[in-house]
């Protein structure tokens, strides 16, 4: 059982550590902004933290009332995940309604300014 | 296109997307029927001709820069109208299916009931087959949903054949469901304290193209249109006194 959960402590470090790292790389190379890279860095290194240390594990599976210490480690990682998705969804809903009101705005300026081409043209026909 | 003259001023508003085989008649149909208004058709990025079909029938175009989807390019419109100065709207879809004969009758409702909000509706008639069997299901339903809501009964909560008055056009120039917007759009004017009333009308099968409502979508639709009608009775307080 120790093993099984030393095991399963060294794939959440390495998958934070990948997390991290990609993360890191990401912003290096522009693919991600600063801001919204904080969320993902948040979580790598908290797991990584909490992956390698046991004895937080233990308290925190007995704070949730669960005898597994790797069960604790997993709805830790799961809830973690789901704030960092909702927070970008909450992100997401914002840009899309900002880009909606942008492209009916750049509508309807394209359309006052061919308009005013238009009135224009005519004044100087006449 | 001309300024809006007088308080009685319309704008008819065209939604189309890919819609070159049937816009350009829809327009000839609309300036044979209310030949003093002017025709907007509101362009949702089509990759077709949509655009140029319109502008030869007559219409003013407005062209959206990226395909927006329903609510989007309607509310386009409506921004537009209202920045303009127009009294009142009504939409007719691109596709034909909406007959522009019904126009006079529809603004007659408008101005002369004092309702926010006017819905041609197929099914006042007493005739429940202008749609397919699936689709009068889906309308039935959401008649019964909509009853407790609305406190009183809508026959065709499904229509986008409507006209809006200038309040309306106020709060949907504001805020517009995206996605299927013709129930959530009731539900929103009437959690407002706003009127609307239904008026007979004809439809017609579509001229070319597809609905965007196809059966996979459907049950999409009502998940979603559910949703939407649920949040708007959460998000205005409909025990606001009425303003008239």
């Amino acid at each position: 059982m120790i093993e099984r959960m030393d095991r399963l402590l060294n794939v959440v470090t390495l998958l934070s550590a990948g997390l991290i790292v990609v993360v890191l790389a990401s912003l290096r190379r522009a693919h991600i902004r600063v801001e919204y890279s904080v969320s993902w860095l948040a979580a790598g290194l908290g797991l990584l933290v909490l992956s390698r240390s046991e004895a937080t594990l233990v308290w925190l599976a007995g704070l949730l009332g669960v005898k597994e210490p790797s069960l604790a480690l997993l709805f830790v990682s799961f809830s973690v995940f789901l704030l960092v998705f909702y927070r970008f969804s909450i992100i997401i809903s914002e840009l899309k309604d900002a880009n909606i009101a942008l492209a009916q705005r750049v509508a309807i300026l394209q359309y006052e300014i061919e308009s005013l081409h238009e009135k224009a043209k005519a004044g100087q026909a006449g | 296109m001309r300024h809006p003259i007088g308080p009685d001023s319309l704008l008819i508003i065209v939604p189309a997307y890919n819609e070159e085989g049937a816009v350009g008649e829809v327009v000839c149909e609309i300036r044979q029927a209310m030949p003093e208004t002017p025709v907007l058709v509101i362009d949702d990025c089509s990759s077709d001709c949509t655009a140029v079909v319109a502008r030869m029938a007559g219409a003013d175009v407005l062209s959206l820069p990226h395909h927006l989807g329903l609510g989007g390019c309607v509310q386009a419109g409506y921004r537009l109208a209202y920045e303009l100065g127009y009294q009142y709207v009504i939409r007719v879809d691109g596709d034909g299916q909406h007959d522009p004969r019904d126009l006079p009758a529809i603004f007659r409702a408008l101005r002369e009931s004092g309702c926010e909000m006017v819905i041609g509706s197929r099914f006042l008639d007493g005739e429940e087959n202008h749609t397919s069997f699936l689709r009068g299901l889906g309308i039935r339903f959401f008649r019964l949903v909509l009853r407790p809501i609305l406190g009183r009964p809508v026959r065709d909560p499904t229509s986008g054949f409507v006209g809006v008055n200038r309040a309306a056009l106020e709060v949907f120039s504001r805020s517009f469901p995206l996605e299927y917007p013709e129930i959530e759009a009731l539900v929103v004017l009437q959690r407002k304290a706003f009127r609307f009333l239904e008026v007979p009308c004809r439809i017609r099968p579509r001229r070319a193209g597809r609905s965007s409502i196809t059966a996979v979508k459907s049950f999409y639709y009502i998940i979603h249109v559910l949703l939407g009608v649920f949040v708007n009775v959460l998000k205005y307080d409909g025990r606001r006194s009425r303003r008239r």
